[in-house]
């Protein structure tokens, strides 16, 4: 083969290449290179959408990190939400998994109840949670309050209110389930016949069969999870707009948060300062930061010892 | 260890008394399946007893549902009737179906050959994409919405409008690309050679012999593409909330709340409705489902 029909191939096969990634080339330019430029640019600016954006240096950033009332204590709630929620999720999504690969009897009628929790659109299911536990006329305060049981305000009050988000999180498990079951099965019998016959009790064939089995999905459910608690924005905004009764067409007038800044996330700050108060230099800012979170986590999940997203080849 | 999870039979009609130990072990598998199964209806209550309050509630009269009661007096079906009724309600679910469809099918047709691209092709720079589709794939939707909205509702004057959240379909998901590369990898490189051994291109190759073998693949991106958009609420807020004309079912759904703050009963029907498409369409396609789920994690 001469080297003249070497190359022409070759570039017949980067021109192939080509064609089939072009849908892709131009989403990333349009939708991810091109605004993520713009983010930076913008966060260096004092822009309003109206007239022209003007350079105002660091103050955006100053703004934001001392003087933005709301960004600690969203920062602090996906602290909470990352120890309390995430590991309620990993740990009943192991256990729920654990559970299912039990049961003999009905094993698809259980699979599916656990499952279909998962599927109810998140408004939906916010919206359902925010009426189970409303605090007057609620069935879970019906039913604590006939038990003689303490009848928090839930929603409500800014103490329960990541509790409350938390039971929404754990009803919702069914894709951690799927995902430790399919773990569970792949575990090699063998080894748990060899612990029985040495004696172990289940706790120890848990501790030291199980686990080390499927440690890398444990792993996962824990990144994945610390990356969705990171971007957690539709439950919150919403059980905080129903709870606080704050609904107008638009929904403008409502301060993300509700009650007393227990439910806010870091997205909710860039729509408050962006979509509220017209402060897109820094509504940037605050996405830049949630930018940063977010890659570094998706790089753990990437580089990680085990190579959880198999992105090698 | 399995056999001893069997579930428990009713002692055999055998001739021989069973040994002492036969027994012993007997009533412990009979205990251990009451323990599993107690537990399991246990969880299934925790999962299932939402859906029936929130049912119950959605059938019982004005009056009834300002009360704590559990259980409709009467049984007031009429409910459903009168959240059709409510202005906006049908434009919500065409504006709805129209997202959630004309995006997937856009989704499905511009992420399967990049998919397929990085799935099998050999060439500089794929790992590099394969990283930027994961990095995009874990992007919230916020840390680019100063300058997407910007460009939709400045340069385009496309506010008031999905067209910004369907357009973007056109041009490859990051989610479904990715799921789709992993679902083509399991599809072993001897089919494609003896294609193109029979004279197939690398298009006919992917229409002809990729296609039909990466259909489970495909219908896990589309549903899940489907359910995304059905349960979108960031993107319609965004664009659409200055046009209740363009809204969606997720997001109308919040300020129907909003028109009734006090019929319970309207607002968890108008619930179980935005519910319902849902949890019907995965009854059709269970399958593809769970195996999506199973994809995107850990399975290469």
């Amino acid at each position: 083969m001469t080297t003249h029909t070497l190359r022409s191939k070759r570039r017949r096969s980067a021109l192939r290449t080509a064609a089939f990634m072009s849908p892709w080339l131009i989403g990333f330019s349009v939708f991810f290179a091109y605004p993520m430029v713009s983010t930076v640019y913008f966060s260096f600016m004092k822009y309003d959408g109206f007239g022209a954006p003007s350079f105002n240096g660091l103050t955006n950033w100053t703004y934001v990190f001392s003087d933005y009332p709301m960004f600690w204590p969203s920062l602090a709630n996906t602290l909470w939400l990352v120890l309390v929620m995430v590991t309620c999720r990993v740990v009943f999504g192991l256990g729920i998994g654990m559970l299912i690969t039990k049961i003999k009897t009905g094993t698809g009628l259980f699979r599916t109840f656990f499952y279909l929790p998962y599927l109810a659109p998140p408004v939906a299911a916010t919206l359902a949670f925010v009426f189970l536990l409303n605090p007057g006329t609620g069935p879970v305060n019906s039913i604590l309050g006939d038990l003689g049981l303490p009848t928090p305000g839930w929603f409500n009050d800014a103490t329960w209110s990541k509790p409350a988000l938390t039971m929404l999180a754990v009803w919702g498990i069914g894709d951690l389930m799927v995902i430790f079951m399919a773990a569970l099965l792949d575990v090699p019998k063998e080894q748990y016949e060899a612990a029985e016959l040495d004696g172990t009790s289940p706790w120890q064939r848990f501790r030291f069969v199980t686990l080390p089995n499927i440690s890398p999905i444990v792993l996962f459910a824990v990144v994945t999870g610390v990356i969705q608690a990171m971007q957690y924005y539709t439950q919150p905004l919403v059980a905080g707009k129903v709870a606080s009764g704050v609904i107008g067409g638009s929904g403008q007038q409502f301060e993300p948060g509700y009650p007393d800044k227990s439910t806010l996330t870091l997205p909710q700050l860039v729509y408050n300062l962006g979509f509220q108060r017209f402060d897109y230099g820094s509504a940037c800012v605050v996405a830049l930061v949630l930018f940063a979170l977010a890659m570094a986590f998706t790089a753990l999940l990437m580089r990680g010892r085990n190579n959880l997203i198999q992105a090698g080849d | 260890m399995t056999q001893l999870l069997d579930p428990p039979r009713p002692p055999a009609a055998s001739p021989e008394a069973p040994s002492p130990a036969l027994r012993a072990a007997r009533r412990k598998a009979v205990l251990h399946w009451i323990a599993v199964h107690s537990l399991g209806v246990a969880a299934a209550l925790f999962f299932v007893l939402p859906f029936v309050f929130v049912v119950l509630t959605s059938l019982m009269s004005d009056q009834q549902a300002l009360t704590r009661d559990l259980i409709p007096r009467t049984w007031e079906w009429d409910n459903y009737r009168r959240v059709f009724d409510t202005p906006g309600f049908l434009t919500w679910w065409r504006n709805t179906l129209l997202y959630a469809g004309v995006g997937t099918v856009l989704t499905v047709v511009s992420s399967v050959p990049v998919a397929y691209a990085l799935a099998k092709f050999r060439f500089r720079g794929r790992r590099l994409s394969l990283m930027l589709v994961i990095s995009m794939m874990m992007l919230p939707p916020q840390v680019i919405i100063i300058p997407m909205y910007l460009f939709w509702a400045k340069q385009l004057d496309l506010s008031g409008t999905l067209w910004p959240l369907i357009i973007p379909m056109a041009f490859g998901d990051a989610f479904s690309i990715f799921l789709l590369r992993q679902f083509l990898l399991t599809i072993p490189d001897e089919y494609l050679d003896a294609a193109k051994v029979d004279g197939c291109g690398e298009f006919r190759t992917l229409i002809r012999v990729v296609l039909p073998m990466a259909k489970p693949g495909i219908a896990a991106i589309a549903l899940f593409q489907f359910f995304a958009a059905w349960n979108d609420y960031f993107g319609p807020q965004i664009y659409a909330s200055e046009n209740p004309g363009a809204w969606t079912l997720s997001y109308g759904l919040e300020s129907f709340k909003g028109a009734h703050h006090t019929d319970w009963n309207l607002t968890m029907a108008a619930t179980v409705l935005v519910m319902a498409p849902v949890i019907a369409v995965f009854f059709f396609a269970q399958k593809a489902f769970v195996e999506g789920v199973t994809l995107t994690g850990v399975k290469g």
